[in-house]
């Protein structure tokens, strides 16, 4: 029993570093599992939906995805939205200015999703691949080979990350974050449990949710990954086949040049 | 091509005689892929059929993106989230463009570093290997505005850094940093001109690549031996070497086709592992980033630039005598130049008359000390500059010029190399030829 304390202390004890380098440094970021990951992954259709779904009631409030045309909502390899659906969450959600008629008129397919409405609050296009969730061991780029480069796991992290702490420097409230290099950020919790109600009852948890618009998010900044992965193995099969014709070509052109006093 | 007798081109039907006392282009074709080649070529000989692959695929993935992009300040950026996005196959393209690079430079340095190893670079393909040089500088440059022109923040921040080099440059630095800008700071007018030479530079590569061949189809390749091919009749030379058609083109294909299946599964499942996040984030004057960091094939030189700050005494010491001219910022300037420079003239530093490191036993070791050297220096370029990475660059730094300053020249005088072998063709047989035939003597 005591032989079992002690190593549960110094376990602990060797674990306090760790813990305050995640609280200041680069942040700590949880390897979520995404249905995406590796050479095979593929998106989720439903956690991308989902996904869209957050990011309309509560992203979208302030952040933009100026990038992204809000027909490609309806490309295979994403959301999936049939053509229908796309047209009317266009109309519904969104206004664009026109200015022959001088108004905002409801937004069509071949619009982009508007850019950012609130101050600081950056467009996420992108935002799935302009950051790291893994770094290093000592600047070796392993973890992103084995673990992928984590901007997906980041964002997750982040909106699952924070800790309930806030405080007020200079007149802006920051609030605590594990995931937010430096530990503190200036955007509220935007999650809550329950907060998105889902037609189908899915999980509705922070930590459900984060992931379900991290994924949406990486799909926003690699719209083609599921084309490019196929391309990418077609390629390789076929690229294999080619050397293996190739070794046995060069096999038997330089054969009669290699050991010919032998044969 | 001149140098080593073999077959040439002969016209035979009435047309092929008319165009060939007009135009011997058929010829020039036929000589330049029939060249004898020395048969002992190992696998270390290939990249450069991947460099002339990755010339060619650069310019034509390059030119068809060129169609797509925008080359300004505010649209560069949406450009390119249009070519990945909207343009067929676009997000195909612009991958194999970004990794194309890569593989561009990790052949470029296989490949001189092949060169470094065997003794390439010694007479008579002194020229060859000055030539390659250029063209490795002139990929350099190409790399760096290319990287520019997605407009990035790391984009933004490379090419000031950079360009802040030349400001180092006393009393006409600040001028000629405005003039490679097109003004006070990075701005449209940088982009403009970056778009314009990166896609020059490619042909002007392109023409020297040209030249490089022409070179050392003059001299003859040098192979794992360094001997030379015997050139005394045509019968002599075929039993050192093949014609390159089909023998070495097949070959060299094979090596490619291998490098090819990796590349496309970079391109494929993992195409941002080289990139860095921040260039997903649009050029911002106002914020910097935490860390700028130049693409991994610059790494080994940044190391060389930060290496040395104005504590070290070597700085402090051409401070002194030049009265300052030379500070800290100039020094590491002309160190990382002067690192590469000092390459394009090893065949005058290197003393040995031996040329492969094969039968050199000391230059061997040190030869391996340097490529560690310049995974080590990469290492350290992507380290923050602070210890003890500071201490490391400085020394793996100094280990850079010491090989090419000291080491070479000293080795030349003191070691004693291995008996070479007599012919290529001896060479050969070793390895394919005559063991089997020793191994069977009653046949």
């Amino acid at each position: 029993m005591l032989k079992t304390l002690a190593i549960g202390a110094a376990f602990a004890l060797a674990l306090i570093p760790a813990a305050s380098h995640a609280a200041g440094g680069s942040g700590h970021v949880e390897d979520f599992q995404f249905s995406f990951e590796g050479p095979f992954g593929a998106y989720d259709q439903n956690q991308l939906q989902r996904g869209l779904q957050i990011y309309t009631e509560v992203c979208a409030a302030c952040h933009g995805l100026k990038f992204v045309p809000l027909r490609t909502l309806a490309d295979e390899g994403g959301p999936a939205l049939p053509a229908d659906q796309v047209r009317a969450y266009a109309a519904e959600n969104f206004t664009v200015y026109d200015a022959e008629l001088d108004e905002d008129v409801p937004a069509k397919p071949v619009d982009h999703f508007p850019a950012n409405t609130a101050a600081g609050a950056p467009d996420l296009s992108l935002m799935a691949k302009a950051r790291a969730g893994f770094h290093g061991p000592y600047g070796s780029g392993m973890n992103q080979l084995f673990k992928g480069i984590g901007g997906a796991e980041y964002i997750a992290s982040l909106l699952d990350g924070y800790t309930g702490e806030e405080k007020e420097e200079a007149g802006t409230l920051f609030y605590e974050n594990t995931a937010f290099p430096g530990g503190w950020i200036s955007m509220a919790p935007p999650l809550s449990d329950e907060q998105v109600e889902f037609a189908d009852g899915h999980d509705n948890s922070v930590k459900a949710m984060s992931q379900d618009v991290a994924a949406f998010l990486m799909w926003t900044a690699e719209p083609k990954m599921m084309a490019r992965k196929q391309t990418g193995f077609v390629g390789v099969l076929i690229l294999t086949v080619l050397s293996v014709l190739l070794y046995l070509t060069n096999k038997q052109l330089w054969a009669p040049h290699k050991g010919k006093k032998s044969a | 091509m001149s140098g080593i007798p073999h077959d040439h081109y002969e016209p035979k039907t009435g047309a092929e005689k008319w165009l060939h006392s007009r135009l011997p282009i058929v010829g020039l074709i036929y000589d330049t892929i029939m060249i004898p080649t020395p048969k002992n070529l190992n696998w270390w000989w290939i990249w450069g059929i991947v460099l002339a692959f990755c010339l060619v695929l650069q310019i034509v993935t390059g030119i068809v993106l060129v169609m797509h992009y925008t080359p300004h300040v505010d649209l560069a950026f949406a450009s390119v989230e249009h070519i990945m996005r909207d343009v067929n196959g676009g997000y195909m393209l612009r991958y194999i463009h970004a990794n194309g690079a890569s593989l561009f430079f990790v052949a470029v340095y296989i490949h001189i570093f092949r060169g470094l190893f065997y003794g390439s670079y010694k007479a008579p393909r002194e020229i060859t290997w000055i030539i390659g040089m250029i063209i490795y500088l002139l990929m350099m440059a190409t790399g760096f505005m290319g990287y520019v022109l997605p407009w990035g923040q790391m984009s933004f921040w490379g090419a000031t850094v950079i360009t802040g080099l030349f400001g180092a440059i006393p009393f006409v630095g600040e001028a000629l940093q405005t003039f490679l800008l097109g003004g006070p700071a990075v701005d449209n007018a940088t982009l403009n001109r970056f778009f314009s030479l990166h896609y020059l530079l490619p042909f002007v590569i392109a023409a020297l690549v040209v030249v490089h061949i022409w070179a050392f189809h003059t001299t003859g390749n040098n192979n794992p031996t360094g001997v030379d091919v015997r050139k005394g009749s045509k019968e002599e030379v075929e039993k050192d070497t093949l014609p390159f058609w089909p023998y070495f083109v097949i070959k060299d294909f094979l090596g490619l086709a291998v490098v090819l299946v990796i590349f496309w599964a970079i391109v494929g499942f993992m195409p941002n592992y080289l990139g860095h996040p921040d260039n997903y984030i649009e050029a911002n004057p106002l914020v910097t980033p935490a860390h700028i960091v130049p693409e991994w094939y610059f790494l080994p030189f940044y190391a060389i630039l930060r290496a040395f700050t104005s504590e070290v005494w070597v700085v402090q010491i051409a401070s002194f005598v030049t009265g300052g001219i030379i500070d800290a910022k100039f020094f590491g300037v002309l160190a990382m130049f002067g690192a590469i420079a000092i390459m394009a003239l090893v065949p005058w530093l290197d003393t040995s008359r031996v040329r492969s490191g094969r039968y050199r036993p000391m230059f061997k070791w040190w030869f391996y000390l340097l490529v560690f050297d310049f995974f080590a220096l990469m290492w350290l370029g992507a380290m923050p500059a602070e210890e003890p990475y500071a201490s490391f660059s400085l020394i793996a730094s100094a280990y850079w010029f010491g090989y090419f300053l000291v080491i070479l020249p000293i080795l030349g005088v003191i070691e004693k190399p291995l008996a070479e072998p007599a012919t290529i063709e001896e060479d050969f047989d070793a390895h394919y030829g005559e063991k089997s035939d020793a191994a069977t003597p009653a046949e």
